[in-house]
């Protein structure tokens, strides 16, 4: 579908004839993500649905007694501009509330924002250059002090200082200014358009007091009392925090939203490994919610007899994806392999490419091995939703890939491994040491071996193979094997960084000490000129055309094999109501409205 | 004796030097930094880890950085977490009382199981108890303490359902029900480690009580018409004691070694599980002094032993 046919759509839903929902899910149809089709509505004149807010029953605050919630990685600090990890920043969400936080829908749900901007409340300007944020009313920190524009403009010059060393920069520095306007609003001015305005102060980049922070901005960081005992806006106030092991709080009786929070205290616990963290919830029923089920879905399954609790899936942006190399990781060129100066003797060839895109049996890494954890995918940018793409499409067939090979001349030798002017079909296929990732490899080769392509398996320890250390040839970012898979995640409701990594000027590569992110080396005019244009694009039916275009580059040049469209899992208590989880968004996020039955 | 004593504490100097060495350069040439999550999340940029490496001065030679940690060291400051930027001895801090809680227990356990037990297999060596407590204790130290530490968790926390298996630091009771439920959670981890160290004790005291009821004096005892409860309390024990109090001594290093994995499996936060947790987020400075405080121990330890064992007999003598 081209702009002019999504224009069309955008007319039918504000005339009625289509339902918003319809057309979110018709644009995820089309490899987009629901955020964004939520923003086209936004900015063609559609009102924002209103957020899907769980039912929340309790009538009056309090009451809920004690909510245990267990994190097999242990939170160890409480700023949320510091936070490495999602264990961070989730405990910092606990006290800690941005302006504007990421619904399960992709929306925007006013947190500390009185309301979302749009071009039509005149909070948005039409170029994309700044934004107006008008900030509740009435909202106290733990300490009683008001919330006001004060903290909003600290909260940009804090973290756009380099020498804060906040993890969450990025968000940041590309501010020109923040602009008090009164009390109660600010203004962010960027330097150019920038159609990703709701990433500071939204989602995971939430709001910490000024008159406690002042003092310690800059080189003292460090120093910040408050780095370890939080005053914030949030449902629960701050208790006791030991780092890598429990975050204690209680309610916060002057919270700004209405019978809110539920529970008396809360205690998040961190620490040990992810089966035992489901055996709590799900069997024993020692705590309430536990985080992020890395275990695979047999076991949650008969741990779910234990009637306890129940498993909570949701979409999330992560896409489990196998790469090409398109340089050779045989041949050192000038100290390095997998060299920009070299292309890759087979892959290079577009059939052989197509051959195992046919051969990666998706529904069985699926259905066999990841159960609840996926979906199998054909798109490497995938969304909330359990539709498929309309342009791309994915098959399992070892018949047609043998075709394509024989097409392309690669023949069957006595070995019955094909070869082609004295090249064999034969890969280095690496990933990280994880059972179901060596399962998947398992599956690939196998199928592969019928097609007459020979497959190595190699598997590195995920520290190693995660790391950045530039003198290991042995980490994803280096790829020195043929191919390799592992899991991307679109942590923010914007494609734009999760794009970054196919553009040919962020190569990994010595010269960079390989911290590039195209890690394929794969060169694309058009994606370049696609990735560059979105960027500044402020029309969101132009960019969303541009981001379906680029995903589509990739999987028509196969560059990548998508293989399984992760979810997001957890395990509840079951009582417990009013999670919402959000792939977008902190576990935490809609804590306020966390209640038991 | 008091010369024997400063000859060993200044031996620890450089062995203490050399340990603090050897575990810098493996900690800074193993791979991977504190930033790790960041690189594999397309929305920070790589500069941003680039600049918190060179902030936390990961970039520069190892020679550089330990000469670093080492002055500071000196200097009482131990640094800071890299992960919870929270300076490393109030880490350590927050955390040892619950390792001493938990491993003293266990070390008073092992005690009280191994001391009658031991006696009483020496006292009527082949017999029907002996064979038993022999078996018993064979088995216990056989088996490593992550493995009873899951067998447990599976009989007493899911099958039964009569104890929690996740350790709490602060639970939010008072009064008597502050300590039922700290006995509650404590039970499993003290007794994993507590059953495993009485195992071992048990054969050491059983092999004591041995090698002393053969001596002349007890049978001297005997002969004196003594009760056999006073020749075994005064005479046999007493003595036989002298070479286990030495081994527990030597044993406590090993108890917080053993610790590591039973903190991790019950979620006890512990020093122990602050070390392993460090290791895996390549928090250098905590892994350091952690490992610091252990390798100061088991040196410790061996002094002790030395002084126990001269002090308790005084046949032994030092120069």
């Amino acid at each position: 579908m081209d702009d002019h046919g999504i224009r069309e759509l955008l007319g039918e839903v504000r005339r009625g004839r289509l339902t918003r929902r319809a057309f979110v899910q018709t644009m995820i149809g089309l490899g987009l993500t629901a955020p964004m089709a939520a923003q086209m509505l936004a900015s063609a004149g559609v009102a924002q649905a209103q957020t899907r807010a769980p039912a929340f029953t309790p009538t009056r605050r309090g009451g809920g007694g004690a909510l245990r919630v267990l994190w097999w990685q242990a939170p160890t600090l409480l700023n949320p501009h510091f936070g490495t990890g999602t264990k961070d920043l989730d405990a910092s969400r606990i006290f800690y509330e941005p302006l504007a936080a990421y619904d399960p829908d992709g929306n925007l749900a006013p947190i500390l924002a009185e309301r979302i901007p749009t071009v039509e409340n005149g909070d948005l300007s039409k170029d994309g250059t700044s934004v107006v944020w008008q900030i509740k009313k009435g909202v106290a920190w733990h300490d009683g002090k008001p919330l006001t524009a004060d903290d909003i403009v600290f909260n940009w010059e804090y973290a756009a200082d380099p020498a804060t060393a906040t993890v969450n920069i990025a968000s940041y520095r590309d501010i020109t200014r923040v602009e008090k306007l009164n009390e109660h609003a600010v203004k962010v001015v960027y330097k150019d358009a920038t159609p990703f305005w709701f990433d500071a102060f939204c989602g995971n980049r939430p709001i910490i007091p000024k008159h406690l922070f002042a003092a310690y901005k800059g080189g003292q960081s460090r120093e910040a009392p408050t780095n370890l005992k939080p005053v914030g806006t949030g449902p629960y106030r701050f208790v006791d925090f030991k780092p890598g092991d429990i975050v204690r709080a209680e309610l916060n009786p002057a919270y700004h939203q209405p019978n809110r929070p539920f529970f008396d205290t809360l205690e998040m616990k961190g620490g040990g490994d992810a089966v035992s963290a489901a055996r709590a919830v799900l069997q024993t029923g020692e705590y309430d919610y536990a985080w992020n089920m890395q275990v695979e879905d047999d076991i949650l399954r008969r741990l779910e007899q234990g009637g306890k609790g129940r498993v909570d899936v949701w979409a999330g942006g992560g896409v489990e994806h196998v790469q090409c190399n398109f340089t050779d990781p045989s041949k050192e060129v000038d100290g390095e392999r997998s060299s920009l100066k070299t292309t890759h003797p087979v892959l290079a060839d577009v059939a052989v490419r197509q051959a195992l895109n046919l051969l990666v049996d998706r529904a069985s890494v699926h259905e066999q091995i990841y159960g609840r954890q996926g979906q199998a995918t054909a798109n490497f940018l995938n969304a909330p939703s359990r539709y498929r793409s309309g342009n791309t499409r994915w098959e399992f067939n070892v018949d047609r890939a043998n075709q394509v090979l024989d097409a392309a001349g690669w023949k069957r030798g006595a070995d019955g491994i094909r070869a082609k002017d004295g090249k064999r079909l034969r890969f280095v296929f690496q990933t990280s040491i994880n059972a179901p990732r060596q399962k998947t490899q398992a599956i690939i080769k196998q199928a592969c071996a019928k097609a007459g392509i020979d497959i190595e398996v190699k598997s590195v320890v995920a520290s190693v193979y995660f790391s950045s250390d530039a003198a290991n040839p042995d980490t994803y970012s280096h790829f020195y094997t043929d191919l390799q898979m592992y899991t991307t995640n679109l942590n923010a409701p914007d494609p734009q960084s999760i794009m970054r990594q196919f553009v040919s000027w962020d190569i990994a590569s010595k010269e960079t000490k390989w911290a590039g992110r195209n890690i394929t080396r794969w060169r694309s005019e058009e994606y370049d000129r696609l990735w560059k244009g979105a960027e500044q694009e402020m029309d969101p039916v132009k960019r969303a055309a541009m981001f379906i275009r680029m995903n589509d580059l990739l999987i028509q040049h196969v560059v990548v094999v998508p293989v399984l469209w992760r979810n997001g899992v957890g395990a509840a208590a079951n009582r417990l109501r009013g999670i919402a989880q959000s792939g977008w968004d902190s576990t935490l996020w809609n804590l306020a409205n966390w209640h038991k039955a | 004796m008091s010369k024997y004593v400063i000859r060993q504490v200044l031996i620890l100097i450089p062995v203490l030097l050399g340990i603090s060495l050897v575990l810098f350069t493996i900690l800074a040439m193993a791979p991977g930094d504190p930033f790790e999550e960041l690189a594999t999340n397309p929305n920070v940029p790589p500069e941003v880890r680039a600049n918190l490496r060179a902030k936390f001065g990961l970039d520069d030679p190892i020679a550089v950085r330990y000469l670093r940690w080492f002055v500071s060291m000196m200097k009482g400051d131990w640094g800071f977490s890299f992960v919870s930027r929270v300076d490393v001895d109030t880490l350590i801090l927050q955390r040892l009382p619950t390792s001493l809680f938990i491993l003293g227990s266990a070390l008073v356990l092992g005690v009280i199981i191994a001391l009658p037990i031991g006696t009483m297999s020496a006292l009527r060596p082949y017999s029907l108890f002996d064979q038993i407590a022999t078996t018993f204790a064979f088995i216990g130290f056989s088996l490593p303490t992550f493995f009873t530490g899951l067998v447990f968790i599976l009989v007493f926390s899911i099958w039964l359902d009569w104890l929690p298996f996740i350790y709490r630091a602060d639970i939010s009771a008072t009064g008597w029900r502050w300590y039922w439920e700290q006995l509650r959670q404590s039970i499993m981890p003290i007794a994993v480690l507590g059953l495993f160290q009485g195992a071992t004790l048990t054969r050491f005291m059983r092999s004591a009580v041995l090698d002393v009821i053969r001596l002349d004096y007890v049978n001297t005892a005997r002969a004196k018409g003594l009760s056999e409860k006073t020749t075994v309390v005064k005479h046999v024990v007493r003595n036989a004691l002298i070479p286990v109090v030495t081994l527990l001594a030597l044993q406590v290093p090993g108890i917080f070694g053993g610790a590591i994995i039973t903190e991790q499996i019950f979620r006890v936060p512990g020093i122990g599980s602050l070390l392993i947790n460090s290791i895996l987020a390549n928090d250098t400075p905590v892994v350091m002094a952690v490992t610091f405080v252990y390798s100061a121990l088991v040196v410790l330890s061996n002094l002790v032993a030395d002084i126990l064992y001269g002090w308790l007999d005084p046949r032994i003598s030092y120069r």
